[in-house]
């Protein structure tokens, strides 16, 4: 038998140094990579000596820095045996294990444990067990809804899918309604009614409430104020207008975060009052974009990336679905890369302050008067824009950013105006929001009101001005007890919100709100479509909706959330059946014939009425204060989801930075370095910075980022808090903290204002590792070079013959009736991430955290790879060493995105290694993943050319939290350490499709319809970028597709035959533009 | 070591491990024996679910007071359901036929396409408590995966209990499998059609 008690001695009495006797290898001797900074003047120097057109993927890279090669060529460089510090030689560590794996066994004999079936008392009507439902609702953001059908398993919401008759989303979804459903099931919610940290129930707050409200009699509600953000719900509009009339002296208050005034105003400014504009970018043939990030953010922007790239699909399978004979043309001018500006045709970086003088100089060569000073270089740009806007008279589309100011959108408005555009690439409406007004002056009246006492009662709701009021304001203190005159500034606060929030703790009643997948309501989408939203399901803890607590102050206190939707709804629609349009509403998930008809407003407002625009010195830094692309304004802060979403030009995770532009980096001699020692790829340690601005200080992680505007640096909103759950609290810097009401969006400052403080942090970002250095991953083009050479994505590739391979191929799977394959275009694909978090919904994708991220062990099935390029005209024009040059190549560089779930190669690697046959191959071509077989020897990831398995190094998955097994999809396995995991083309959708198709026609089955199998990614992208089919059927999407010239695979040479394939890259650059 | 190995694997083919054979008590001794036995209930009446998803379905407890609001409305024996249906509290049964979580089963496909409740259930219409009549190894489901035709009947038998393959099971077999689209071995026995 072993002796263990002398192998542990041994363990213990080595000493803790290498073993001499290990065997040298020399190419890991002088590979001890010592972090070294990054050389930014190295890597210019690198680009302008570059040829053809390489693609690169970090600036290390770009620098041929010799550590950062050895670093690529080592996958995993901490497992390399030179940097082990191990005291256990391999036979002893064998011998353990054996013993180990011995008494081990005994372990799994046993009984699994007793499972009950527990059906229902009384089933409801029509539920088929084990067959998920699906409801329509609406996801209520900002000024817009997204409409949502929702599946729902054993009366649980499972999955949200975009509602395809909703104008909003047709089908699609963003990244932010996806992880909504983790807010649903977050288990730091608040679940009571609290006072002053006690349980209260919900009827002792409904007293209280109407005790406060007769109190108002006397006083006609003065000292009453309500604090909302946007409102675009009909019904609460309506209950807030009743409560306004009960009591006159009573005042409604807004405070929107993250959407600026600079939309609302302008739209005063241009015509008078405030009007909404409707985009329709499917008829534009030329769209200019100041700033405005239109494609990922703001109202519509789901539905407007669908228009939009309907316009940028060549060739498509269908020509219904592709409007107009030529592609369209983007030009984004805008300080800080962002999700439109990657996609743009020809980008300009510009300062915040200088879109300003930019609109100004459009709007004086469209011949409306006034002028504007252009940065050198952009003149030129500008020229040739004004030119391209000209020659497509109606069909263009100037757009103005949510975060710019007023002046900016009342330009735009008249320069859409002189263009001929209205009516066809825009229209306007009356607004969706109810009510508006400048939220900046709103919160200021509010707190002024409060310093001068003259509030008595403030009802906050959904809002958390503590952590989002611009810092100059104070709010806490407003709340807080005034130790000058001895009482508290406000005598009853009372704060509705879904978490109990840095607003909470000083608020004297706190309500937990219902999240909208379990409560009633209604809200208006961008084009003013009124949606009603119904829960999924009973609200999980005793939560009431905002409506309910509205209700609490008005004259019908108790009336319940579906009974004021539904009143609303009856006055709205007098005639006819209302339970048969209730029906029909909540079927079809909109109430018919609510989207605005277009206004016909005319322009008052003359560009050269402007005052002369204040010279901004080009001395000073600019900081723009930005949404976070992945955390929003704070409010997804707890989502873990959200989290660890990389986001989509940064691919940082878990932590926001200070964005700086490189120039401006070189200048204050920030840099950041790949650690090597302790974290892989994925950790980089990055120079932290004190910031002072405003008379306030933050302490920030500071970020390169390629494609900034010099002299930039933003700061993402969101991140920082210090109470927003397990998840969110201490994850970042506080960027609120700096933020002034006399700099919402962006204050100017001196170069001294940023303090290096000789510390790193470590940063969580995925781009750092799964390199792909030099080879022929991702193709792009011009359209001029696509029309002289179709086929030119398959110019450099070597694809072997079919007929090589050891394995007999075809022969042994026919693949005769259905041919799973996906084809995804990448002249459609932004990067958005709402393919990510989707399939991180259907598949149970577990969330690993920053420290694992930082190992490179997070778990996304699908990943999304952002190059950048230098142009051919970048590297052919001779630099002369003036820093003022304008060069695109490190300061604007061209980005693409690449989404790269599983390939499901015929010819796959990875089955070819596994010992134990985990992975094999379907007869319908798709590489199954089988996870009971799986043993972890990870053969099969080291083996895969795309890097696009995932390894449960430990249990990522929550086991125990309550909340989070309600989440799960139970079509899909939830995965337990130790086993690989990889993108399965949602083969539980397809098994039940095939099970559908198979079981029709008493039994003889059918052909699978094409479109009847969409997989999670493909239903949420918006602009239908991800095409899923039979490539045996000839009329399928993906077959058309798979048949063009653009269709090319990844790393063809390696013969793996991958069934999911690309389609080109084509921009439209303008030929009059020297740089693309 | 040999031997361990061949303890090892007898033991995971025991009807200990497996459950099979074994009567499991329930909350209520619901006597299939008797209601579809002597009665002749039709197993979709209260399995309603198994034609169109993959979980047969377990009838709530209305079904059962379908006839037992007026049959035996006072029995003792029937009370634990009355009172199910009266507090709105569920009837907790002990499943008896399980399957790994790893496993995805769907039984409307099986009864579409003309494998029988009993080829794989056994004789539930003689069970006066139900047990597991098969191991339901994976083994034991792969057999059939492979080669379908002997357990496939007539459309109209598969809900009856007491069929048997007629001698001429070959022929009928192979004519069911062309008639019914039925899948080939390669199809039936790739991975992904019961593991996700």
């Amino acid at each position: 038998m072993l002796d263990l008690s002398s192998l542990t001695e041994r363990m213990s009495a080595q000493p803790q140094e290498r073993k001499d006797d290990r065997p040298a290898d020399e190419n890991l001797a002088d590979v001890s990579l010592p972090p070294r900074p990054l050389n930014l003047a190295a890597v210019r120097a690198q680009l302008q000596s570059k040829t053809g057109k390489p693609y690169w993927r970090t600036l290390e890279e770009l620098a041929g820095d010799p550590s950062f090669e050895d670093l690529l060529h080592r996958e995993f460089p901490r497992q390399a045996p030179s940097e082990w510090d191990d005291s256990v030689d391999r036979r002893d560590f064998l011998k353990l294990m054996a013993a180990s794996l011995a008494l081990a066994g005994l372990s799994g004999c046993g009984r699994a444990p007793e499972q009950y079936i527990v059906p229902y008392v009384k089933q409801p009507d029509g539920l088929v067990q084990g067959k998920p439902r699906f409801y329509a609702t609406a996801m209520p953001f900002g000024a817009d809804a997204m409409g949502l059908l929702v599946e729902s398993h054993e009366g649980r919401p499972t999955k949200i899918e975009g509602n395809p008759d909703h104008p909003s989303s047709l089908g699609a979804t963003n990244a932010f309604a996806q992880a909504s459903l983790l807010d649903l099931y977050d288990p730091d919610r608040a679940q009571t009614v609290t006072q002053a940290g006690e349980i209260r129930t919900w009827s002792q707050f409904l007293d209280a409430a109407q005790a406060l409200a007769a109190s108002f009699q006397t006083v006609q509600g003065g000292g009453f104020r309500i604090l909302t953000g946007i409102i675009n719900s009909p019904t609460v509009a309506a209950q807030l207008q009743t409560i306004l009339t009960l009591y006159p002296q009573a005042k409604w208050h807004r405070w929107e975060p993250a959407v600026g005034d600079g939309t609302r105003e302008g739209a005063k400014l241009a015509f008078g009052s405030y009007v909404n504009t409707v985009y329709r970018p499917e008829n534009a043939d030329v769209i200019l974009s100041i700033d405005s990030d239109f494609l990922a953010s703001g109202p519509g922007n789901v539905r407007y990336m669908r228009d939009f790239y309907r316009r940028r699909k060549l060739d498509q399978f269908a020509e219904a679905d592709r409007l107009g004979n030529q592609m369209s043309r983007l030009y984004v001018v805008e300080p800080t890369p962002s999700v439109t500006g990657s996609s743009a045709d020809h980008r300009l970086p510009l300062r915040y302050g200088e879109s300003a003088q930019f609109a100004r100089a459009l709007a004086a060569k469209l011949g409306l008067g006034g002028g504007g000073k252009l940065p050198p270089g952009a003149e030129k740009w500008l020229d040739a824009v004004v030119k391209d806007l000209r020659k497509h008279p109606r069909r263009t589309l100037v757009v103005a950013g949510e975060q710019q100011p007023a002046e900016v959108h009342a330009l735009v408005h008249a320069i859409n105006a002189a263009l001929g555009n209205v009516g066809t690439t825009l229209y306007y409406t009356e607004p969706v929001e109810a009510h508006p007004v400048n939220h900046l002056e709103s919160l200021r009246e509010l707190c002024a009101d409060i310093d001068q006492g003259k509030v008595s009662a403030l009802l906050i709701l959904g809002v958390n001005p503590v952590y989002t009021a611009p810092h100059d304001f104070d709010f806490a203190s407003k709340l807080l007890f005034d130790e000058r005159h001895k009482r508290k500034k406000i005598e009853t606060v009372i704060h509705c919100s879904q978490h109990f929030d840095e607003t909470s703790q000083y608020c004297d009643w706190h309500v937990a709100e219902s999240h909208y997948l379990e409560t009633w309501g209604d809200v208006r989408a961008f084009d003013g479509t009124v949606s009603v939203v119904q829960p999924l399901i009973a609200p999980l803890y005793r939560t009431h909706s905002v409506y309910e607590v509205l209700a609490a102050f008005s004259d019908k206190p108790g009336l319940s959330t579906y009974d004021a939707v539904r009143d609303r709804l009856k006055t709205a629609n007098p005639s006819g059946d209302f339970e048969k349009f209730w029906r029909k509403t909540l079927n079809d998930g909109i109430v018919t014939g609510t989207a605005f008809a277009p206004l016909s407003v005319p322009l008052k407002f003359n560009p050269a009425s402007l005052p002369p625009a204040k010279e901004s010195s080009s001395n000073e830094l600019e900081f723009l204060f930005r949404p976070d692309p992945s955390i929003y304004d704070g409010r997804f802060a707890n989502n873990g989801w959200l989290q660890e979403l990389p986001k989509p030009v940064t691919k940082l995770t878990w932590d926001n930075a200070a964005l700086v532009s490189p120039k401006t980096a070189e200048a204050l001699q920030l840099t950041h370095k790949i650690a090597s020692r302790g974290g892989e790829h994925g950790q980089i340690l990055s120079n932290v910075v004190d910031i002072s601005l405003s008379g306030s200080q933050v302490t920030a992680a500071a970020w390169i980022l390629p494609g900034q505007a010099e002299g930039v640096v933003v700061l993402p909103l969101g991140y920082g808090r210090k109470r927003a759950g397990y998840t969110g609290t201490n994850k970042g810097f506080n960027a609120y903290a700096v933020r002034a009401s006399s700099a919402l969006w962006a204050a100017n400052a001196p170069n001294s204002v940023i303090r290096k403080t000789g510390d790193d942090y470590p940063l969580a970002c995925t781009q750092y590792h799964f390199n792909m250095e030099g080879r022929h991953i991702l193709v792009a083009g011009t359209l001029e070079e696509y029309r002289k050479n179709p086929n030119f994505a398959h110019e450099d590739e070597e694809a072997p013959p079919k007929e090589l391979s050891l394995y007999k191929g075809e022969a042994e799977f026919p693949y005769n009736r259905d041919k799973w394959a996906m084809a995804i275009d990448l002249n459609s694909c932004n990067g958005c991430n709402a393919c990510v978090i989707a399939c991180q919904a259907e598949n149970n994708i577990a969330v690993v955290g920053k420290d694992q991220v930082m190992r490179g062990r997070e778990m996304h099935w699908i990943r999304i790879d952002r190059y950048y390029t230098n142009t051919d005209s970048a590297t052919s024009r001779k630099s002369t060493g003036d820093p003022s040059e304008y060069q695109p190549a490190l300061d604007n560089p061209e980005t693409f995105f690449q989404p790269v779930p599983c390939q499901q190669c015929e010819n796959a690697p990875c089955e070819q290694v596994c010992p134990v046959g985990a992975t094999v191959h379907s007869a319908e071509g798709l590489n199954d993943m089988v996870y009971n077989r799986c043993i972890g020897t990870r053969y099969c990831s080291n083996n895969c050319p795309y890097k696009v398995r995932r390894f449960n190094f430990l249990r990522f998955q929550d086991w125990e939290t309550p909340q989070l097994k309600l989440l799960r999809n139970p079509e899909v396995t939830v995965r337990s350490r130790g086993v690989m995991e990889k993108c399965s083309y949602c083969t539980q959708r397809i098994n039940n499709a095939r099970i559908d198709a198979e079981r029709a026609e008493n039994g003889k089955g059918r052909p699978i319809r094409d479109g009847e199998i969409v997989t999670a990614c493909e239903q949420a992208c918006p602009s239908q970028a991800i095409v899923f089919g039979n490539a045996n059927d000839p009329h399928s999407r993906v077959s058309k597709l798979r048949a063009r010239q653009r269709n090319y695979a990844i790393m063809p040479e390696l013969n793996t035959r991958a069934r999911t394939t690309y389609l080109a890259a084509v921009r439209n650059p303008n030929p009059e533009l020297e740089n693309a | 070591m040999g031997f361990a190995v061949l303890a090892v694997l007898a033991a995971a083919r025991s009807p200990y491990l497996t459950r099979q054979n074994i009567t499991r008590q329930q909350p209520i001794q619901f006597s299939h024996k008797h209601h579809v036995g002597d009665d002749g209930i039709d197993c979709r009446y209260c399995h309603t679910s198994v034609e169109t998803s993959a979980f047969a379905g377990i009838p709530p407890t209305k079904t059962c007071m379908n006839c037992h609001s007026v049959l035996f409305s006072n029995a003792g024996y029937l009370e634990p359901i009355r009172e199910s249906y009266r507090t709105d509290k569920s009837i907790e049964w002990v499943k008896i036929h399980r399957l790994a979580d790893f496993v995805y089963f769907n039984h409307s496909i099986h009864v579409n396409k003309g494998v029988g409740c009993s080829t794989c259930h056994g004789r539930v219409d003689e069970m006066p408590l139900v047990f597991q009549a098969n191991t339901l190894l994976m083994q034991w489901c792969v057999e059939c995966h492979r080669n379908p035709a002997p357990n496939l009947r007539p459309m109209d038998k598969v809900y009856a209990m007491d069929w048997t393959p007629t001698p001429d099971q070959e022929e009928l077999g192979k004519k069911f499998m062309k008639e019914r689209n039925i899948r080939t071995t390669a199809e039936l026995t790739s991975c992904s059609t019961c593991h996700r």
